[in-house]
C-alpha cells in the first residue's frame, strides 16, 4: 500500500501535527509497511459480521445513563490551575475569530 | 530492615501486627532502597514521601487503637505514571504532561488507599502507554533489575522494574494489548490483567477505550489476588465499568485445581516461538497435569489477523483520545503562538515522541474518509471473530495456557528501528485483549542465560478467580523456577 509524503502530511494536517520533512518521510515509509501489513484482513470475508463495538455484552444506547440532576464536579479554580494561560474564569487562547 | 525486599503482602501484616516493625519504618524503608537504586534501574519517574508518611502513620495510629485494619495496610505501592494520583504529577512518560499535576484520584487509587495503600511513587512507562519495552519514555528507559542491559518490557516497564528490583511488594500498571503481561514474563514476576471492566478506568489517562484495563503486579500470585480484591468492582463513574459481584479472589487460592481442563491452542506454537520459551511453557503444563489438570489441544483459527486488528483499533482510539493534548488546557504550550492552528500543530509536534506520533499518525488515516470501513470498520468486524474464537474455546476449557512472548528479555535498542517487528511481538497477549478477557502472566523459569520467561493463563470474561487459582496451585508446585 503506497503511501505519498503528501498523504502524510495531509494527516499531520487533520491530526493538528507539525513534522519535520525528516519526520515526514520516516512516516511514510513506516506507514506503508504497517499498511500493507494489515491489508490481510482483506483475506477474511466479513460480509455478515457485526462490527464489535461493545467489549463486554450489549446494552441499550440508555443503559449506563443516570438521571439528568446535578451531581458534583470540579471547582472551576481546580479545573483551570494546570492550564498554560487562564483568566477570567476561562482557558485563555490565540484569537480564533478574525475581526 | 534486611528483609524488605522480599516481603510478601501476609508477612508484611504479620511483621506490623506483632510489631516488628512499623508501617511508618517500612515506608522509609520503601523510600530509601527506591531512591538509592533508581539511577541504575529508572524504574521510578517521581517519590511522594510526604503522602506516603502520612499514610504509613495512620495505619500505625489505626493499629495502636486497635482498629480493624484493610487488606491492604501498610503495603508499600507502586503507581504507573497514567494513572491519576492527586497532587502529584502524571506524566504519562511524555513531555507534554511532564509538569501535569492531577487534581483527581483514580478510583483505583482511591480503593488502595482507602484499604491501608501506602503509595510512594510513580513509575516509568512507555509515553502514554504505547510500546512494549519502555524504551519510549521521555524520561529515559528502564533497565531490567534481573539483566540490566536488557529492557524491562512495556509498556508499565517500570511497575514491573519496581516488583522485581524489590522496591515495592505490589504495583499497579496497565494493559491495553499486553502492557502487564509482557513485561511480568520479562522481569519475572506475577502480573495480571483483568477482564475489561473489571476494574474502573476512572482516572486512568485513555490510550485505547475499548482495551485499556488496570492491574496488578506482585511477586505472588496470592498478592495479585489482594489488591484485586480492593481495586476490583463497578463505578458509576467509569461507563464502561461493569456491574458485575467482585469474587473474592484471594480466598480462591485453595491450591486444588483437580479436574480443570486447560486448552493449548496450537496457533500459539508455530514458527517464531524461541525454542527455550516453548520447553518450558510445556514444561510447564506438564506441571499442571500433575496437579490434575487435563491438557487439550484448541484451535483459535484467527489468531494470525489479531496483530492487524489490534494495531488498527488502538491506534484510531488513541488518536481521538490524544486530541485533547493540544495546549488549550493541559500544562504544556508552544511559546508564543500566533495563531490557534500554530498553537495545537507546534504544541503535539514538539510535545509527543516518536512512538506516539506514528500512532497518531495511523489511527487519524484509518478514520478518516474514505478509510473508515476499509480499516477501522473492517478490524471491528474481525474483532468480533477473534472474541468468538475465545467464547467457543471456553465451551469446553476453564482455561487458555500459552506463552507471553516469543522470546525473553531483549538488550536495549535492540528493536528500536522496526516499529512493524515490535508490534508482532505482541501476538500472545493482544488477542486477549481483544476479546475483553483475563489473563496472567506467571514466572516460569529462566532461559539458559538467566532470562526470565512468563507463562500466561487466560480465562473468560470475569472467571480471573480461575485463572488465579491456576496460577496459584503453579506457583505452590513449583513453577515459578522451572528448569
Amino acid at each position: 500500500m503506497k503511501i505519498t509524503e503528501k498523504e502524510v502530511r495531509h494527516i499531520a494536517r487533520l491530526a493538528n501535527l507539525e513534522l519535520s520533512e525528516d519526520a515526514i518521510t520516516q512516516y511514510s515509509k513506516d506507514m506503508e509497511e504497517i499498511l500493507t501489513y494489515v491489508d490481510k484482513l482483506n483475506e477474511l470475508n466479513t460480509d455478515n459480521i457485526e462490527p464489535m463495538t461493545q467489549v463486554i455484552y450489549d446494552g441499550s444506547e440508555t443503559s449506563t445513563m443516570r438521571t439528568d440532576t446535578l451531581g458534583s464536579s470540579f471547582e472551576q479554580d481546580k479545573a483551570l490551575r494546570e492550564a498554560p494561560l487562564a483568566g477570567a474564569g476561562h482557558f485563555k487562547v490565540p484569537k480564533v475569530i478574525e475581526r | 530492615m534486611d528483609n524488605y525486599k522480599t516481603l510478601t503482602i501476609d508477612e508484611i501484616q504479620q511483621g506490623l501486627c506483632s510489631g516488628s516493625f512499623s508501617a511508618k519504618e517500612l515506608a522509609q524503608e520503601a523510600l530509601r532502597v527506591s531512591e538509592a537504586e533508581n539511577g541504575q534501574y529508572g524504574a521510578f519517574l517521581h517519590f511522594c514521601p510526604e503522602r506516603a508518611i502520612a499514610a504509613a502513620e495512620q495505619v500505625d495510629a489505626d493499629l495502636a487503637a486497635g482498629n480493624e485494619l484493610g487488606p491492604l495496610a501498610g503495603v508499600p505501592v507502586a503507581i504507573k505514571d497514567v494513572i491519576m494520583t492527586e497532587g502529584l504529577r502524571t506524566t504519562c512518560g511524555s513531555r507534554i504532561l511532564e509538569n501535569y499535576v492531577a487534581h483527581y484520584n483514580a478510583t483505583a487509587v482511591e480503593r488502595l488507599e482507602e484499604a491501608g495503600g501506602v503509595i510512594f511513587g510513580k513509575t516509568n512507562c512507555d509515553e502514554f502507554a504505547m510500546g512494549s519495552s519502555n524504551e519510549n519514555s521521555a524520561f529515559g528507559p528502564v533497565r531490567n533489575p534481573v539483566a540490566p542491559e536488557r529492557v524491562p518490557g512495556g509498556s508499565s516497564g517500570g511497575s514491573a522494574a519496581a516488583v522485581a528490583g524489590g522496591f515495592a511488594p505490589v504495583s499497579l500498571g496497565t494493559d491495553t494489548g499486553g502492557s502487564i503481561r509482557q513485561p511480568a514474563s520479562f522481569c519475572g514476576v506475577v502480573g495480571v490483567k483483568p477482564t475489561y471492566g473489571r476494574v474502573s478506568r476512572y482516572g486512568l489517562v485513555a490510550f485505547a477505550s475499548s482495551l485499556d484495563n488496570i492491574g496488578p503486579f506482585g511477586r505472588t500470585v496470592k498478592d495479585t489476588a489482594t489488591v484485586l480484591d480492593v481495586i476490583a468492582g463497578h463505578d458509576a463513574n467509569d461507563s464502561t465499568s461493569a456491574n458485575v459481584e467482585v469474587a473474592d479472589y484471594s480466598g480462591a487460592l485453595d491450591g486444588d485445581v483437580k479436574g480443570l481442563k486447560i486448552g493449548v491452542p496450537k496457533e500459539y506454537f508455530a514458527d517464531g516461538l524461541d525454542a527455550e520459551v516453548r520447553a518450558h511453557i510445556e514444561s510447564g503444563l506438564k506441571l499442571l497435569e500433575s496437579q490434575g489438570c487435563e491438557i487439550v489441544e484448541i484451535n483459535l483459527p484467527h489468531t494470525e489477523y489479531a496483530v492487524a486488528t489490534y494495531y488498527l483499533i488502538c491506534t484510531a482510539e488513541a488518536s481521538a483520545n490524544l486530541a485533547r493534548y493540544d495546549g488549550v488546557r493541559y500544562t504544556r504550550r508552544f511559546d508564543d503562538p500566533e495563531t490557534l492552528d500554530e498553537m495545537y500543530a507546534k504544541t503535539r509536534g514538539d510535545g509527543f515522541g516518536a512512538e506516539v506520533t506514528r500512532r497518531i499518525i495511523l489511527g487519524t488515516y484509518v478514520l478518516s474518509a474514505g478509510y473508515y470501513d476499509a480499516y477501522y470498520r473492517k478490524a471491528q468486524k474481525v474483532r468480533a471473530l477473534i472474541a468468538a474464537d475465545f467464547k467457543k474455546a471456553f465451551q469446553d476449557v476453564d482455561a487458555i495456557v500459552t506463552p507471553v512472548s516469543p522470546f525473553p528479555a531483549f538488550e536495549l535498542r535492540a528493536k528500536v528501528s522496526d516499529p512493524l517487528e515490535m508490534y508482532l511481538s505482541d501476538i500472545y497477549t493482544l488477542t486477549c485483549s481483544l476479546a475483553g478477557n483475563t489473563g496472567v502472566s506467571v514466572p516460569c523459569g529462566k532461559t539458559s542465560e538467566g532470562l526470565p520467561i512468563g507463562l500466561q493463563i487466560l480465562a473468560d470474561h470475569f472467571n480471573e478467580a480461575t485463572m488465579l487459582k491456576l496460577g496459584d496451585a503453579f506457583e505452590r508446585a513449583g513453577g515459578f523456577a522451572i528448569a
